[in-house]
């Protein structure tokens, strides 16, 4: 599990970190990202850097799909804490081969208690 | 056990490397096994050969150079996030047309895949970093 606790810019730590996740996906393990505290804002959606001149690779979350990633954790209390909803997300779908091709979210909410639980239950945690 | 090591803060700055460094040694005291150290993110600043900190504290590179050295550690830089911050082996100094290489010995540039498969053989995995 990747556990991304930073926001998409002003360090590098979201943007490395989505690398790790890409280049992992290639090794045929379960992958799953969580997304706490500033986490949240990388998938914040309508993200444009033009601004700041830094590359803006929030396009990249929509390829974890094709990776087989497909469980994205989002913490509420995080978004809550932020005055963000699911709503202000990206809207990251994918086809569930495995359940008639449904259209179904990467974005699973899950709240602090539970997630605490979900790292428990985890073999190797990353912390970006 | 097997433990294998992220590295994710530069040194000096950070006391990631420091602390990681004083794990490593307790590790192997206890006669446990480092399957791997990987740098990632400003950890590769870990691994110049041109540090050059007074002399009267700490050399945090040649610190992990010897350890290596000693215990035939695997201490690996990943290539990406090295190439951003410009720690360069001679081959990739040559490919990349730089007048110079600075990877400081007992290091070796190599992909995340290594980082992931770390984390898969060890039975224990520690990040240091922020």
């Amino acid at each position: 599990m990747y556990v991304n606790r930073s926001a998409p810019h002003g360090t590098i730590y979201a943007h490395e970190g989505l690398e790790v996740v890409l280049v992992g996906a290639a090794f045929d393990q379960e992958v799953s990202m969580a997304f706490v505290g500033d986490g949240v804002f990388q998938l914040k959606q309508a993200q444009d850097t033009s601004g700041i001149g830094t590359k803006n690779f929030a396009g990249a979350y929509r390829a974890l799909a094709d990776y087989d990633v497909t469980r994205l954790y989002v913490e509420t209390e995080s978004l809550e804490e932020r005055g963000l909803t699911v709503d202000d997300l990206m809207p990251l779908t994918y086809d569930d081969e495995g359940d008639d091709d449904q259209e179904k979210s990467l974005i699973t909410l899950i709240d602090r208690a539970s997630l605490g639980q979900l790292f428990e239950a985890q073999d190797v945690i990353l912390n970006f | 056990m097997k433990f294998a090591l992220m590295i994710n803060q530069g040194p000096y700055t950070h006391q990631a490397s420091d602390t990681a460094y004083h794990f490593t040694c307790a590790v192997l005291k206890a006669g446990h096994e480092v399957f791997r150290i990987f740098f990632y993110h400003d950890g590769v600043n870990n691994a110049t050969r041109m540090a050059t900190p007074p002399q009267d504290d700490r050399h945090v590179i040649d610190r992990w150079s010897e350890l290596a050295s000693q215990h035939k550690l695997d201490l690996v830089v990943c290539v990406a996030a090295a190439q951003r911050r410009g720690i360069l082996d001679e081959d990739e100094a040559r490919r990349h047309g730089k007048d110079g290489d600075n990877l400081a010995p007992g290091f070796r540039i190599s992909g995340l895949g290594q980082l992931i498969e770390a984390g898969i053989e060890a039975d224990r995995f520690l990040v240091f970093g922020n």
